[in-house]
């Protein structure tokens, strides 16, 4: 089985994709003749041509909106934004056309998409090519939001996304675009939206994370099993739709939990996974629940080392909730 | 790029009896269905917000003469419901959908600015202004990627112009040559503020010359240059190699903003002044200059069969049922399985 990185699994997905269904194209800044500033379109220009490998404008409100069009007749768009943090321009379209289509037509109506997007700290972007903005998008009723951590993971969920009849977010972990390798099949699998993957099973500390923050967290709970402490982690893969009942098998098991996510702690999505634990298990809990998230500031640049929740912080919350 | 003044008598082909008839028909239609929804808003009867269509009959009506709803595409701003009436939605489900009703076109959900019509390809109001103009790029490309033969329109007022989106779009659009009809209401006000005091560019239809869009200026009271203008554009813009189109369509609004609006900002001068030019009397008129003038009791049955549509509309709204409370949770997702954690705690 063929060795890819996540890079390398998006772009398999996107043309076992095409292959397969002539309604689906992919769209951007510079995801043509260029192959995207990160590779990950690279080749499908030359396979499939202009017409389904469309250079678009810089105008990510304009790009996104003309995907609504487009998939209100039929296609497929796989729009690219090339940056999570340039997504905001697009907030309008995302939030209030792509999100409520289908309820504000009474059903008429819906703009299924993919809307791709590479998201997180760690490659020294600073403000503007570091952040996550996922909570933002799983707060928007209508949208669904996928973060594969791994190239396997990445390649069946983002096909499964474009086959999904509703429209979904898929952040892209850059920071781990290159660095994650794994074998992934040749051909066509889907991975169904909503199923977390249980990575390491344990039965005191249940780990929550997603994306390029599974990669710290993993790291962290192997050492916390090297200094006695026995930790569940859990890749999230999907935010919206939420894998709760493997959340509450697993926290009912261990009675403690770490939630892990790079975004601000302030409404970020741990904010939601703590709520709907206390609520499922509350009888359970052995120890507060505990969030290990970026700060509530803006993104920083040099100091990108110390915001983004790196395992020597993980670990410290895993020993801190094993002790309580 | 020359502007096109459409003046009246130089575009104007005689018009057949029949066809004054039903462009009259269907403008009063949309007349007496406002005039009835501004009543029962007064009343109470249909909540939420509210923007009337009196005054601007002739671009929708005139727009529907020179397209054809199952092959072209409508997409749509939040002064919706005469468009839609215009498209062929029966009065009955757009009445219904301002007293949120389940019978109404999308379910009671959407109300005033959600007139959505499949049949009819009628994409939708959308209530955010601007945001649906990049749609009709989309709607566009899809016509060309599937090599059929539709023409999109998409309508906004003076205000979307200085919106971003537009100027996304029509670049989008000249581009990749794609049948768009970009047709702007022009009503001189966003909301309250007169056009000379939000756009340094008052002529909107030159604001596509920064990408190359014809432009074009038309007389949105005058039904007949209405229907000429988007027949033409329709054929500038349909064929493989066709170039998106935008049409400027002066007209003016008899109510305010909204039903919420008492229009202080404008005198009533001014106003009675633009009624002297009411699409309908510029109808009459033409058809009077053609040897058409239709007899008093040929506009009073229309008066009369029109009323009683109206009255139907009404009728059957207020006695249709709310949406059933289960409604709220449908539609949001594909499948009813599908998430909605809130729903289950």
């Amino acid at each position: 089985m063929p060795v890819l990185n996540v890079i390398q699994a998006v772009n398999d997905a996107l043309r076992t994709e095409m292959r397969r269904d002539p309604s689906v194209v992919v769209m951007g800044e510079d995801v043509g003749r260029f192959g995207g500033v990160f590779r990950a379109t690279q080749g499908l220009h030359d396979e499939f041509g202009a017409d389904r490998v469309i250079d678009t404008p810089l105008a990510e409100g304009g790009i996104v909106g003309t995907a609504v069009g487009m998939a209100l007749y039929g296609l497929r768009p796989v729009p690219e934004i090339q940056f999570a943090d340039f997504i905001f321009p697009a907030m309008d379209q995302i939030v209030n056309e792509v999100a409520k289509y289908r309820y504000r037509s009474g059903g008429q109506y819906a703009c299924p998409m993919v809307i791709r997007s590479p998201y997180g700290g760690g490659i020294r972007g600073g403000h503007y090519h570091s952040q996550s903005p996922e909570a933002h998008f799983v707060h928007t009723p209508g949208l669904k939001v996928v973060v594969p951590s791994n190239p396997y993971d990445a390649k069946g969920l983002l096909i499964s996304a474009i086959r999904d009849p509703d429209p979904v977010l898929f952040f892209e972990p850059k920071r781990v675009y290159r660095a994650a390798k794994g074998e992934v099949p040749e051909g066509e699998y889907e991975i169904p939206l909503g199923q977390a993957k249980v990575t390491r099973e344990g039965g005191q500390v249940t780990v929550l994370a997603w994306g390029a923050m599974w990669h710290e967290a993993d790291q962290a709970v192997r050492e916390a099993a090297e200094a006695g402490v026995d930790c569940e982690l859990l890749d999230l893969r999907s935010l919206q739709p939420l894998d709760v009942e493997a959340i509450e098998r697993s926290v009912k098991k261990t009675g403690r939990a770490v939630i892990v996510h790079e975004a601000p702690r302030t409404c970020g999505f741990g904010a939601e996974l703590s709520a709907l634990i206390q609520e499922r298990c509350f009888l359970s809990l052995e120890a507060p629940i505990t969030r290990v998230t970026g700060f509530d500031t803006p993104f920083p640049y040099t100091l990108e080392a110390e915001y983004l929740p790196r395992a020597p912080r993980i670990l410290r919350a895993i020993r801190e909730v094993a002790a309580f | 790029m020359p502007a096109k003044a459409s003046p009246l008598a130089e575009k104007v082909p005689a018009p057949d009896r029949e066809e004054v008839l039903a462009l009259y028909r269907r403008m009063l239609l949309l007349r007496r269905f406002e005039e009835a929804a501004g009543r029962v808003y007064t009343e109470g009867r249909i909540g939420g917000f509210c923007h009337l269509y009196i005054g601007q009959e002739a671009i929708a009506v005139g727009v529907h003469a020179a397209l054809d709803p199952a092959r072209d595409f409508l997409v749509n701003g939040y002064r919706d419901h005469g468009h839609a009436l215009a498209w062929g939605t029966e009065p009955e489900r757009v009445m219904a959908e301002l007293y949120g009703r389940a019978s109404g076109v999308t379910k009671g959900k959407g109300g005033s600015m959600h007139m959505f019509d499949a049949a009819r390809h009628n994409y939708g109001g959308y209530g955010i202004v601007g945001g649906q103009v990049p749609l009709a790029v989309g709607l566009a490309f899809a016509q060309r990627y599937r090599q059929a033969d539709g023409v999109v329109v998409c309508l906004f007022g003076e205000a979307a112009v200085n919106n971003g989106s537009f100027h996304e779009s029509l670049n989008m659009a000249a581009l990749w040559k794609l049948p768009c009809i970009f047709l702007c209401e022009n009503n001189r006000y966003g909301m309250g503020t007169a056009i000379e005091r939000s756009s340094a560019v008052t002529e909107v239809w030159q604001r596509g010359s920064a990408s190359a869009v014809r432009g074009e200026l038309v007389d949105g009271m005058d039904v007949l240059a209405m229907r000429d203008a988007v027949a033409r554009a329709a054929a500038e813009c349909r064929p493989r190699d066709g170039r998106p189109v935008l049409l400027e369509a002066r007209t003016y609004r008899f109510r305010g903003h909204s039903m919420a609006d008492p229009a202080t900002y404008r005198t009533r001068e001014e106003v009675e002044q633009q009624k002297k030019r009411d699409p309908l009397n510029v109808l009459a008129e033409h058809a009077r200059a053609a040897g058409l003038e239709l007899p008093r009791g040929d506009l009073e049955a229309l008066e009369a069969e029109v009323a009683k549509r109206v009255q139907a509309a009404l009728e059957a709204a207020d006695q249709a049922p709310d949406p059933a409370p289960e409604a709220i949770w449908q539609d949001v997702y594909a499948s009813p399985a599908d998430p909605a954690l809130h729903r289950e705690i």
